[in-house]
């Protein structure tokens, strides 16, 4: 091998930037954790759970567009259940933003803007 | 069915990035085990030489800093990809034609700084608690705050990027004719994967606190299928990863390490400052002048010859 110097310090410097999440993780042994959510009031939500986690912000896109352009506030779910939409007062009236929504967003490193302009003094 | 999550959540990541990285280190052994016996690097510019001549330190490097000054330019912005030109044939006037074509520079440094900022986005999927660094970008990407969720500005660019590269080689008559199955494969991957992801993110959505506990456990050597179970858009995206991370060491792909091992980049242009012995030298047995002399002096002598020594 010529230049050995050289070649073994940029094959460690791949390594240690290709193993970041490795070190990262180990340094702040973090490995197992999740986010621990609050209950919910109530025993059902808007649709059900299983596509709450995975849609609830399309869901929430729905909401918007069906407010702020077709100046509908009613929300007719799937289950034929009517909800009047509201960000704060119909989510947050069963969830926690701070122990819920919060927890779950910090940890998938979401940051929302939604807040800055819905607010009801959580 | 588990078993099924088993090998492609688990195993073949792990292989993957096993191959991955073993490959690329071995590649890069190889390529150092070649000697370079001398200086090839390609000259743009005037090579230092009298003071009074005015040299180009970076096209044209003598040292260790032009030559650090010129790779790191040509890894971040691609500079040599500047002076690529096109050459066509002209009906009109019966005439070669060359002429600059910046377009491939603009795709390709579209497409690799769109990959680096999504792949060091995605580290908020593989690290806990996510760095700041990694919210900064995704903030800065979804600058327009359009959508939910929000749409990222590279996530258009890069598939903008690799479709244009993709029908530069299947545009034009001479590209076409060299174009290889690997480097429309190497493409076309890269679009399959940028094009499930977006597809995951908009329209098949998944738990993302599964995949993060799937990728924790990966990455922290404990690994474990979540119980809640990931959407098959999921595997799919994941799978043709893996694919590519598999199939680099072996492709043409891997020129992102060959590139601060080309000659033509890394050796500094002081062929005449310095001596560069070529490595498999053997001593060559010389007879010189001198000794030729020596040996036919009498006869030289004899002969009226001159000589340089009597
Ligand atoms: C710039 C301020 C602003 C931001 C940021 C904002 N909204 Fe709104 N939103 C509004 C306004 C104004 C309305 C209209 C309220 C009305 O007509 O009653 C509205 C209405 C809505 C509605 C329907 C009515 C209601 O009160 O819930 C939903 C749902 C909604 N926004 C969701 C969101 C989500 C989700 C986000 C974050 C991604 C967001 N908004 C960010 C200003 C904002
Ligand atoms: C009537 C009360 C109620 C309302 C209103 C409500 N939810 Fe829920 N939500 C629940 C319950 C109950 C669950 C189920 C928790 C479970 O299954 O463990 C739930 C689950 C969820 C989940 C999945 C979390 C998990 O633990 O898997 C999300 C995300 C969510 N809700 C978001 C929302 C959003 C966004 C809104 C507003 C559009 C909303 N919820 C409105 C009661 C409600
Ligand atoms: C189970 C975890 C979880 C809970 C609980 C949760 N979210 Fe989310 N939310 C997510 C994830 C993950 C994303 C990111 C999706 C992505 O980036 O693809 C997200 C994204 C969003 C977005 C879109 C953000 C963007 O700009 O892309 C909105 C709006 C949102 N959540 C609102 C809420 C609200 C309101 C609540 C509480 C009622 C809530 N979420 C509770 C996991 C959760
Ligand atoms: C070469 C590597 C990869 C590339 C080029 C790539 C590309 C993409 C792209 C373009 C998106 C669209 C959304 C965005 O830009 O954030 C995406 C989303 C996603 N990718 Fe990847 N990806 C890669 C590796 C991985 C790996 C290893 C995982 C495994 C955990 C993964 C999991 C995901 C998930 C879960 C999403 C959805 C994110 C969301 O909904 O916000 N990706 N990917």
């Amino acid at each position: 091998m010529y230049d050995k110097g050289k070649i073994i310090a940029g094959i460690v410097i791949f390594l240690i930037l290709i193993t970041f999440p490795i070190w990262y993780l180990t340094a702040h042994s973090q490995t197992s954790h999740v986010p621990q959510l609050q209950a919910a009031a109530g025993n059902e939500c808007v649709e059900s759970t299983s596509y709450m986690l995975d849609n609830h912000m399309k869901l929430l896109d729905e909401w918007r567009t069906l407010v702020v352009r077709d100046g509908n506030d009613t929300y007719v779910a799937s289950n034929g259940q009517e909800w009047n939409i509201s960000l704060t007062g119909t989510c947050l009236s069963c969830h926690n933003k701070a122990e819920f929504c919060d927890q779950c967003h910090t940890y998938e490193g979401v940051t929302l803007n939604c807040w800055s302009c819905h607010f009801a003094g959580y | 069915m588990n078993a099924v999550y088993l090998v492609f959540g688990i195993i073949i990541p792990y292989a993957a990035l096993f191959i991955f990285v073993v490959g690329l280190v071995y590649r890069i052994v190889r390529w150092a085990s070649s000697p370079v016996p001398f200086r090839i690097p390609t000259t743009c510019g005037q090579q230092k030489s009298l003071p009074w001549i005015k040299s180009k330190k970076i096209e044209n490097p003598y040292n260790n800093a032009g030559v650090i000054g010129r790779m790191a330019l040509e890894v971040l912005v691609f500079r040599s990809l500047l002076r690529n030109t096109k050459t066509e044939l002209r009906r009109g006037i019966q005439k070669l034609v060359y002429k600059d074509s910046k377009l491939l520079w603009l795709g390709a440094f579209v497409f690799h700084w769109s990959l680096l900022i999504i792949l060091l986005r995605h580290l908020r999927l593989f690290v806990e608690p996510v760095p700041a660094f990694v919210i900064s970008l995704q903030r800065l990407d979804g600058l327009f705050q359009i959508m939910l969720p929000t749409l990222y500005i590279t996530d258009i660019l890069i598939v903008l990027a690799l479709g244009y590269l993709l029908l530069r080689r299947m545009a034009g008559a001479q590209l076409r004719y060299i174009s290889l199955f690997s480097d429309y494969f190497a493409v076309l991957l890269l679009l399959g994967i940028a094009l499930s992801g977006i597809f995951m993110r908009y329209i098949f959505r998944v738990d993302l606190v599964s995949v993060k506990e799937l990728a924790l456990g990966v990455l922290s050597f404990h690994p474990s299928i979540p119980a809640a179970g990931i959407g098959l858009a999921f595997y799919v995206h994941l799978f043709l990863v893996c694919t590519l991370f598999a199939y680099f060491p072996f492709s043409k792909l891997v020129h992102m390490a060959g590139v601060f091992l080309s000659p033509t980049r890394n050796l500094a242009n002081n062929s005449r400052m310095r001596r560069h012995i070529n490595p498999w030298n053997y001593p060559v047995k010389v007879h010189t002048y001198q000794e030729w002399e020596d040996e036919f002096r009498e006869h030289m002598k004899d002969a009226g010859l001159p000589l340089e020594k009597e």
